[in-house]
């Protein structure tokens, strides 16, 4: 995979407005679906408790609940893990402190291993995510600040665009799958949430290098076309980042044990979305931008020259 | 002249398989202890998380909730842990009104989670439930677990302040007419509650026994007999010398894990990781052939350092944590992927392979410095104003970065430059995975 951008046909910025409508219909259909079906909150967001039977042999749900019913317990939703081998039974709205136990002790007799339990008020898990989202609008402040330092106030709002739209990505499609939201999703997110920022800061590292290589930028062309360079450029790069990133997130999603599976999914799919909106959306944004910003600053230009021409045909 | 350059040559590269080899050894010598050393969290090792909410105990409804209670909630809690033999509580104050306690690893939760969130308020009062006398008229660390002299029963015994105060009470209940000549024996008693509810509640029960006083005790030792076991007895002596809570303690969110699908989760994940670090390894050698060989020493490094630099943090290993590591791998990964892209960007356009070293490190350097700037800027927020959970992958991303920084950044350029310098890549682009005809000659 060698990208020559000498040679190179690939242009990125042509079929932006392609890109932008495509996020923003998935985007879209993401809010929609997020307003009335909503996210499948676990545990951690909705009251109650869940029951992790680890039972070394195959199981089978009726065989769990048939268990659970001897006991005397009714849970409201039970579903098998690893190789058939974990059962985990929800119980919304809770079980005591006794009952539990009572749980507990009745499957450790039955397996030899003791269950997990988890008992939590919805609130921990809600304001772990308020904390998380704030914690995220503050930490794009300092972006947009170092960036604009380091490079220009226009890169460090394309790169939080690019940001939300990866983190709302993630959010759509677990929306749309219906995959149960848990604490480790919301790890999962603010990983991919540094992971975009490091992405994106690397093409437009590029970007500004190549603009200031250029004699004249002005038009939207000349700004895609640094901009269709600059891509090329890191084409290689982005590819065999992303790649080698799928490689541990990939193996931990498919090998990695059921504890982990909310969390490497959320991250696979992070990682998709990170690059296609390096690659389709940041740079192209930040070109739409700059290019505003050039005809702004060409048409005051203009308008002084045309004030100074006046001025200097009154004068005479 | 020629002799003395290839002597240069070859001490180049003798220095370079004395850090490899100085590396090699160090990580054989120790991995395994600093794996060993690690503290895994509850999810890894099992054991048990209670969020408690800290109010102010009955009847004192008005105290405010301050800093220094909290304080001495914990180390009351701590004291009590002991009791326990829990080798490494965690035990954090969040927010302004409560307490995070972590016990990995403990056997029996139910017995833990009793011990903890007892309020060992321990007091003596009559059957019409008037207080006679509280913890306060007890010596201070003066429980026992003893014997019983005539049954061979386990007991408590606790001594009382003042002898003449305990003969006092003694003789008022032993002139009660029978049934009524109890002195019942609370532990957490709570306003509204009655002796005659109580007593019928077995097992349960506040009451922790209600002897009967037949004369008046001229003893300061008190005996408590409650039906225990041995280990209960142990237990109860243990909390009342630990001191009752200065507050009441509610369960917020009660989160345990069973050890054995702690273990299982470990193993899978750590396999999980081994294969994604080996195909990462398999495909930068690939790829970048030579170059990728550094990285692969260099990655080498970084996850050794990791643990090293974790291990002197004491930090908890958590399931989110073994992710960030590894996905901190990949970021090392990108250090050497953009340099190399950058190395093999300026062996194309015709320059030597020892400018295009020099260049294509200097060039890259900064790209590298920037993203991971502003990566650290966000894990640093996250840290800052995250919770427990959040604040765990916070630590672990930001030393993976900085980690990653120093092996990806200085480590290759070291290594490879040692390479680079003996000149003996000079004029072979392919060992940097760059064909002869991509070669701009043009410019050369």
């Amino acid at each position: 995979m060698n990208f020559d951008p000498r040679t190179s046909k690939l242009d990125f910025v042509k079929h932006r407005k392609k890109f932008f409508s495509f996020s923003a219909v998935f985007l879209m259909v993401g809010m929609i679906l997020l307003s009335t079906v909503g996210l499948n909150l676990g545990i951690d967001f909705a009251a109650g408790t869940t029951v992790e039977v680890l039972a070394e042999e195959e199981i089978t749900a009726a065989e769990i609940e048939q268990e659970f019913a001897d006991i005397g317990y009714d849970p409201d939703d039970v579903v098998l893990a690893g190789d058939n081998d974990i059962a985990r039974a929800s119980f919304v709205g809770g079980l005591s402190d006794d009952e539990s136990l009572e749980v507990q002790s009745h499957f450790d007799d039955l397996y030899g291993n003791t269950p997990n339990v988890a008992t939590i008020t919805p609130i921990v898990g809600e304001e772990l995510a308020m904390n998380a989202f704030i914690s995220v609008l503050i930490a794009s402040l300092g972006i947009i600040i170092y960036v604009t330092f380091r490079f220009e106030f226009l890169y460090g709002v394309s790169a939080i665009i690019a940001l939300f739209h990866d983190a709302l990505f993630i959010i759509t499609v677990f929306s749309i799958v219906q995959m149960e939201v848990n604490i480790p999703f919301i790890a999962a997110v603010l990983t991919i949430i540094g992971y975009s920022i490091n992405d994106t800061i690397v093409t437009f590292d590029r970007i500004r290098e190549n603009m200031s290589l250029e004699e004249k930028v002005e038009s939207f062309e000349e700004v895609s076309a640094v901009v269709n360079k600059s891509l090329v450029q890191t084409l290689a790069r982005s590819i065999n980042t992303v790649l080698t990133v799928v490689f541990a997130a990939g193996a931990l999603l498919l090998i990695g044990g059921e504890g982990l599976r909310v969390f490497s999914f959320a991250l696979v799919v992070g990682l998709v979305a990170g690059t296609y909106s390096s690659l389709f959306i940041a740079a192209q944004v930040w070109a739409v931008l700059k290019t505003k910003q050039l005809e702004r600053r060409r048409r005051k230009r203009e308008e002084q020259e045309a004030l100074e021409a006046e001025q200097a045909e009154t004068e005479t | 002249m020629a002799n003395r350059r290839k002597g240069i040559r070859k001490s180049l590269l003798a220095f370079f398989f004395v850090i490899v080899t100085a590396l090699g050894v160090l990580i054989a010598s120790n991995v395994m202890d600093h794996v060993e050393d690690i503290s895994l969290g509850l999810d890894l090792q099992g054991g048990f998380e209670v969020l408690y909410e800290v109010q102010p105990l009955d009847g004192e409804e008005d105290t405010e909730i301050d800093r220094e209670m909290l304080t001495d909630t914990v180390s009351a809690l701590n004291a009590r842990i002991d009791v326990l033999g829990v080798s490494e509580p965690s035990i954090n104050i969040e927010g302004d009104d409560r307490i995070r306690v972590q016990l990995a690893g403990v056997d029996d939760q139910e017995q833990a989670r009793e011990l903890l969130s007892t309020q060992a308020r321990l007091e003596f009062r009559d059957v019409d439930d008037e207080l006679m006398m509280d913890g306060g008229d007890l010596v201070e660390g003066g429980a026992q677990q003893n014997f019983h002299g005539e049954t061979n029963q386990p007991i408590v015994s606790v001594t009382v302040d003042d002898a003449n105060l305990f003969q006092e009470i003694t003789t008022d209940i032993s002139e009660r007419p029978p049934g009524e000549n109890l002195l019942v024996i609370w532990l957490d008693y709570e306003e509204g509650d009655s002796f005659e509810e109580e007593q019928m509640r077995g097992e349960d029960s506040k009451i922790v026994s209600a002897p009967r006083v037949q004369s008046p005790i001229a003893s300061r030792d008190v005996m408590i007999e409650g039906d225990f076991t041995t280990e209960e007895a142990q237990d109860l002596a243990g909390i009342l010398n630990a001191g009752a809570l200065p507050v009441e303690l509610d369960e917020l969110s009660l989160n345990s894990v069973g050890a054995q699908l702690g273990e299982r989760s470990m193993d899978l994940a750590v396999n999980a990781g081994f294969v994604g670090i080996a195909l990462i390894f398999a495909y930068m050698m690939a790829y970048y052939r030579f170059m990728g060989a550094v990285a692969v020493l260099t990655l080498s490094a970084y996850v050794y350092f990791v643990l090293v630099i974790f291990n002197w943090l004491n930090a908890v290993l958590t399931l989110p944590g073994i992710a960030a590591l590894i996905l901190g791998v990949g970021m090392a990964v990108d250090a050497n992927i953009i340099t190399f892209e950058r190395i093999k960007d300026e062996l194309r356009t015709g320059k030597s392979v020892m400018s295009a070293f020099k260049a294509g490190s200097r060039r890259s350097f900064s790209t590298i410095l920037d993203a991971n700037v502003t990566t650290i800027l966000a894990a640093a927020v996250l840290f800052y104003f995250g919770t427990s959970a959040v604040q765990g992958f916070a630590v672990m991303l930001i030393v993976s970065i900085l980690t990653s920084f120093l092996t990806a950044v200085f480590g290759s350029r070291l290594l490879l430059g040692l390479w680079v310098n003996s000149r003996i890549l000079n004029k072979k682009p392919k060992l940097f995975g760059v064909k002869e005809r991509e070669i701009d000659e043009l410019r050369s």
